[in-house]
């Protein structure tokens, strides 16, 4: 694997790193309240197991998926970050573009910091490798490069066979470093956590970590804690060379379709921070109660990062950094593929690596009609027609943006960051997308409700013949002549009257 | 010469007549399949709204030219550009006399004043209204389209539409706007 393969496209946008990597990781400040939402990762939501006024201990699962085999379950339970009692299980404002509110548990904390009863696994490897994933899955673990896929949904292929492990300490979005700051600080961490997911992984013949060239501290450090059984590579500074399926390409040479999993070749790739909280996880019995944030940005007096409990509100976060007068606009993570929040009051979740707040310096530049130029098929790192695409987004046409594969874009922002009449091409991508998710879905409810309205008028003919044919039964009941009977049944009375007397 | 021309050409026309002849017995196409293709965008509602009994007596009526593309208020925008592409017709704005394009909408019962008069499970074209005469009569929430064809039915009122409450899994990116310099720097890059 030491050969590497030029990515085609990709840019080279200003880094600002240097803002954050300078300083050691700060401990985050115990917030009064913890906000944490019920949806952290990708996939099934989960469900509270407390409820108002419970205490809770730090650790302890207070939310978990619905059905009874979680280990299988493509979730991740949710964990007291701090000991305390809990307050509310309400509908709060959670960081996502929407800005919309979602179920929540908060928690107001005690300031004691009382753990439950860890449970490491320090001999894993003489335990079963379904021991040391339920482990995991229990831990809450998600990928933290900003995804949030379950973790040990990725350790499971059961029809695959995985003989690399990539891990992933590349960070190739600018200004974030939380990374950057972990690999330098806790290599010995990622070096273990590694041998953890070796193990569980069974039959991995090569574990890689790639880390890109501008981070020559980070690369030192880990390649002194490497073992024999690790690898640590260099990648050249290109975004996003961090997306998975673009290091893999780098790294291997494969380039992966949509809809094919990295496993199926073989490969599973794991963020740094994540190797580093399965090692937590295993070895020190902690699950996932916090994650390194970056706090950076022209707005922030010291830029630096954090080890923040999950559920710290950002204003907390922010203050400890120091701001300054006049910000503008907050975004989590990278300026590339981040999106704008419209206040500080969201708590940080298991996807946040990185708070950019910045000062309304210059006005953006406006935005100018396309003029084919072209630019942006020179950087799209997946081969596509950005500018075709931008077309028939614009133009609502679905059918032809799905043709121009619009599905396979990763939502980078190269072509954006290129474009020389500033077009925000991926906002145009992003409507396409969600517009095409909801049409299939009110499709396959479209379709649902003709069947039952073809059942409806179906049931309605049926019942009106069936009146019909009672009523048809009724006519065919000979009449009954009761005048007759009246008749009789007053000369039989008669006769009784008359034998009386 | 030209009695073989005439043989040869009418032994063709009389081949591929009886070729023809069959596919028109053997491969016949129950149904018509523009009126299948129209249905199937149409959103299935069976409102009424654009004044036909159903989305297919509508989809019929387009095709018979009776019609107009721009009459379903529940398929919006969307569907009349879907419809205008498929029959190669000009788009148009929705007719405002077939009603507003509006987010989705759930019909609810208050069951505290529903007198189990039936009326609404008559009108109901999917079937989404649960009870029996005399009794209490709630809404399928899942099954309703949001057609409003029981709201007129109900004599005491107790029928009303809601929007249904959007949450993180169903927000949609919108349509991204121009904004006046400065105001659309809220944004990242991309």
């Amino acid at each position: 694997m030491t050969q590497l393969c030029l990515l085609q496209g990709g840019i080279k946008p200003d880094e600002h790193k240097s803002l954050s990597n300078q300083t050691l990781i700060v401990q985050g400040k115990l917030p009064p309240f913890l906000i944490l939402p019920l949806l952290q990762h990708i996939g099934a939501p989960t469900e509270p197991i407390v409820k108002v006024g419970d205490p809770v201990l730090k650790g302890q699962i207070i939310a978990h998926c619905k059905r009874k085999n979680c280990s299988l379950t493509i979730s991740a339970p949710i964990h007291a970050s701090s000991s305390g009692t809990v307050i509310a299980v309400e509908p709060r404002a959670v960081p996502h573009p929407s800005g919309l509110t979602a179920l929540c548990i908060v928690i107001e904390t005690d300031g004691q910091e009382k753990w439950i009863e860890r449970r490491p696994l320090t001999h894993y490897s003489d335990l079963a490798p379904d021991v040391v994933r339920n482990h995991i899955a229990n831990a809450g673990i998600v990928g933290l490069g900003g995804a949030g896929f379950p973790t040990h949904i990725k350790l499971t292929h059961n029809s695959y066979f995985i003989d690399t492990l990539i891990i992933n300490g590349v960070e190739c979005e600018p200004y974030i470093t939380c990374n950057d700051r972990l690999m330098r600080e806790h290599p010995d961490d990622i070096i273990a956590g590694a041998q953890i997911l070796m193990h569980v992984l069974g039959g991995v013949k090569q574990c890689v970590i790639a880390v890109e060239d501008n981070k020559p501290e980070a690369y030192l450090a880990l390649s002194e804690a490497a073992k024999e059984s690790v690898e640590v590579l260099q990648v050249p500074t290109q975004y996003p060379i961090g997306d998975e399926r673009q290091l893999i390409q780098v790294l291997t040479g494969k380039e992966l379709g949509r809809n094919q999993l990295p496993a199926s070749i073989g490969i599973v790739v794991h963020n740094v921070e994540t190797i580093r909280a399965v090692y937590r996880a295993v070895l020190l019995g902690q699950p996932l109660l916090s994650r390194i944030v970056t706090v950076t940005g022209n707005g922030i007096e010291k830029p630096q990062n954090l080890e923040v409990l999950l559920g710290t509100p950002m204003h907390v976060v922010i203050d400890q950094c120091g701001r300054q007068d006049g910000i503008e606009r907050l975004i989590m993570g990278g300026p590339m593929m981040g999106f704008a929040l419209p206040n500080e009051d969201m708590p940080i979740i298991k996807t946040t690596n990185c708070l950019i707040l910045s000062r309304a310096d210059e006005p953006a530049p406006l935005q100018m009609p396309c003029i084919r130029c072209g630019a942006c098929v020179q950087v799209c790192p997946i081969n596509l027609l950005p500018q075709q695409l931008y077309w028939y987004a614009k133009a609502k046409d679905f059918k032809k943006a799905r043709n121009y594969h619009i599905f396979d874009c990763i939502e980078c922002g190269s072509c954006a960051y290129v474009c020389p009449s500033h077009i925000p091409l991926v906002r145009y991508y992003r409507y396409a997308k969600a517009e095409i998710r909801a049409n299939l879905r009110e499709h396959k409810k479209a379709e649902i409700a003709k069947q039952r309205y073809e059942f409806h008028t179906f049931r309605m003919k049926r019942d009106q013949a069936e009146k019909e044919a009672r009523l048809e039964q009724l006519k065919a009941v000979p009449k009954v002549d009761k005048e007759a009977i009246i008749k009789a049944a007053v000369k039989r009375a008669k006769a009784k009257s008359l034998s009386w007397s | 010469m030209m009695i073989a021309t005439v043989g040869v050409l009418g032994g063709l026309a009389l081949l591929f007549g009886l070729l023809l002849g069959y596919a028109a017995v053997h491969f016949k196409v129950e149904g018509d399949p523009v009126v299948e293709q129209i249905d199937a965008i149409l959103p299935q509602q069976q409102c009424g709204k654009c004044s036909y009994p159903g989305c297919r007596a509508y989809a019929k009526a387009i095709v018979n030219g009776e019609a107009d593309i721009n009459q379903c208020a529940p398929g919006g925008e969307l569907d009349i550009l879907t419809l205008a592409n498929l029959l190669d017709r000009i788009p148009k704005p929705l007719d405002i006399k077939c009603g507003v394009e509006e987010l989705h909408k759930l019909a609810v019962i208050d069951e505290s004043t529903c007198i189990g008069c039936f009326l609404c499970i008559q009108a109901c074209p999917v079937d989404a209204i649960l009870g029996a005469p005399k009794q209490m009569h709630t809404v399928i929430a899942q099954e309703c389209t949001g057609c409003e064809r029981c709201i007129t039915h109900c004599p005491v009122n107790s029928l009303s539409m809601i929007s249904v409450p959007l949450t993180t899994s169903t927000w949609k990116w919108p349509y991204p706007v121009l904004l006046p310099i400065g105001q659309n720097s809220m944004e990242p890059v991309s």
